[in-house]
């Protein structure tokens, strides 16, 4: 060691470390190419302040918008068999497994809470995207039939927050069979009085779309969120035509009647908690002193 | 004829015929998955239309989903399995350029689901055991089907399947492509033939997005377990139907048969069952496919 370098050494670190500071706390939107300061982007809940694009969000965002006062109780969802056909594409299901877990520090794409909302009791199921792209398996089938025995079990109202590119096709068949368990999930929720709700956020396609997504009480979309069963492309080579302008959108998807509103994601909470009241279910009781 | 040292003709062939049976059998005992799916697709293997024929007297076909058009990739109606009424839906592929056209290659559009839909729930009413005889790639995948709710009528398919307060059997009688294939799928009873193929997405779908190659199919098909003989290991399919030798395409009317004897045979046990108990038992099914793996 000399003096130069244990000199110089540090003062370049520093020079170093303020270059770094711009990445984390400036946001571009995706949309109008806009800067946004992270906290702004935060409050904002993503969403970008100038062009109002909504940008994708986790599960566990999903969690603290919705409930009151960011305030819930995460469940633990049951184990489910890994890797059920030892699938191997250019890499192991089970390393792709492994690697989304260290990412998202989540057991799956699929989470799981209650809590309140506009003061009444609710279960809130939300995919994550980030999980390998929210594809169904196994453990989200699971984790869907898990929080429809909650809701049942809270005579609590359930709503679910898709992103799915759709069937985790690691599993195959087994994927396949998520849509027939996962739609069981919400004839358990609708058979005990109790609403199922449906936010279909982006993206949303495939198995997903085709099962449990489609078949809510009431379905609410995000603003420009994809929404649809086959993805673009092969729709594009089957019918060798353009694609129509906003074709699989949301706003495409309430012209056609296939959800009931698209409403922005500052105005879910209350949105979902007006509904939820007006199907009857209000604030819990306070609890006597 | 014969006389010492010439060659017994009748002998002879029949000692070829029992090689060239010998040499078949043992080909197609070892058909790799990739091959499977080739014989699944097989041009003329039992389309839905010709078990149906084999199958069901006075056969009437019923149309349309009462909303938008009737769709002929969807077949339906009623008529009688061994005497007893039953309702019949399947997709139909077609068998030549004409009718493959016409049943716009087995693919469904939202039309057929509903169709389907409306025939399932119209059975639960009059207490009809359904039947069901599944071939095709997958729904069709297009720009108005996506208009009128391709997701929400494979969905609600779904639904009626599993809310069926009648004994339900669905077999898969070629391709079990995917979502389009469960919507009408979801019944007491999965029956497939041997060389059926039943997946997620097809083999080309599954190559071309993992491994970005679609002439990856066969190592694909390898990966995806969509054979009969994995499946019934899997429980996801209840029974395998023994095809004749070489492949139902050989012997149709064979196949055909089988596939009779083995409905009647899963529809027996289902008989005294009241409609709660059905889908109850319909359910718990479906529910143990997750936790029942947990035994591989």
């Amino acid at each position: 060691m000399n003096w130069l370098t244990e000199y110089v050494r540090p003062k370049i670190r520093t020079l170093l470390g303020r270059t770094d500071v711009p990445d984390n706390l400036w946001h571009q939107c995706p949309s109008c190419q806009q800067m946004i300061f992270h906290r702004e982007l935060e409050a904002a809940k993503k969403v970008c302040p100038h062009c109002g694009f909504h940008m994708r969000a986790t599960a566990a965002e999903r969690l603290t918008w919705t409930f009151d006062d960011a305030t819930f109780q995460r469940i633990d969802l049951p184990k489910v068999p890994l890797d059920p056909l030892k699938f191997r594409d250019s890499k192991r299901y089970a390393d792709r497994l492994k690697e989304a877990r260290e990412a998202t520090k989540h057991d799956d794409a699929l989470l799981v809470a209650h809590g309140l909302i506009g003061g009444a009791k609710a279960v809130v199921a939300a995919m994550d995207f980030a999980f390998m792209a929210g594809s169904m398996g196994a453990a989200v089938g699971e984790g869907l039939v898990t929080a429809a025995r909650l809701a049942v079990l809270q005579h609590a109202p359930l709503i679910v927050f898709t992103a799915s590119g759709g069937a985790r096709m690691q599993e195959g068949a087994v994927s396949l069979m998520q849509m027939p368990r996962s739609i069981i999930a919400t004839q358990m929720v609708k058979e005990a009085g109790l609403p199922y709700i449906v936010v279909l956020t982006d993206p949303t396609t495939g198995g997903v779309t085709a099962s449990f997504a489609m078949l809510g009480d009431i379905q609410i979309a995000e603003p420009g969120a994809l929404i649809g069963f086959a993805g673009a492309r092969v729709i594009e080579q089957t019918v060798r035509e353009k694609l129509p302008e906003g074709f699989q959108r949301a706003e495409y998807l309430l012209e056609h009647g296939i959800v009931d509103m698209v409403v922005k994601r500052g105005d879910m909470a209350a949105k979902l908690g007006m509904l939820i009241n007006m199907l009857g279910y209000h604030r819990a009781e306070p609890k006597a002193a | 004829m014969s006389s010492p040292g010439s060659i017994n003709i009748a002998d002879e062939v029949s000692r070829l015929t029992d090689k060239a049976d010998k040499q078949l059998r043992a080909l197609y005992a070892k058909l790799t998955p990739w091959q499977k799916t080739q014989v699944a697709r097989h041009p003329d293997r039992p389309k839905a239309g010709s078990v149906i024929a084999g199958l069901i007297t006075e056969f009437t076909p019923l149309a349309g989903d009462r909303a938008f058009a009737d769709d002929l990739a969807m077949l339906g109606g009623i008529g009688r399995f061994r005497g007893e009424p039953v309702m019949v839906i399947g997709t139909e592929k077609g068998s030549d350029t004409e009718t493959r056209i016409r049943h716009n290659f087995g693919s469904p559009r939202p039309e057929g689901y509903r169709k389907a839909r409306r025939l399932m729930e119209l059975a639960g009413r009059f207490g009809l055991p359904i039947l069901s005889f599944v071939d095709t790639s997958g729904a069709y995948p297009g720009i108005d089907a996506e208009a009128r709710g391709q997701a929400e009528a494979i969905a609600s398919g779904i639904d009626a399947c599993l809310s069926a307060p009648v004994p339900f059997i669905a077999a898969i009688i070629g391709e079990g492509g995917s979502g389009g294939a469960i919507a009408i799928a979801a019944g007491d009873s999965v029956l497939m033939f041997e060389h059926a193929v039943y997946a997620v997405i097809s083999p080309e779908g599954c190559a071309s997005i993992l491994w970005r190659d679609a002439a990856q199919a066969p190592v694909a098909a390898e990966a995806m377990k969509l054979t009969a003989q994995d499946l019934k290991r899997l429980g996801i399919i209840d029974q395998i139907i023994p095809e004749p030798v070489g492949g139902a395409h050989r012997e149709p009317e064979m196949a055909v048969a089988a596939l009779g004897d083995a409905i009647a045979s899963a529809l027996a046990p289902l008989a005294g069952l009241s409609p709660t108990a059905l889908r109850a038992r319909r359910r718990e099914k479906f529910l143990a496919m997750g936790t029942a793996l947990a035994a591989l």
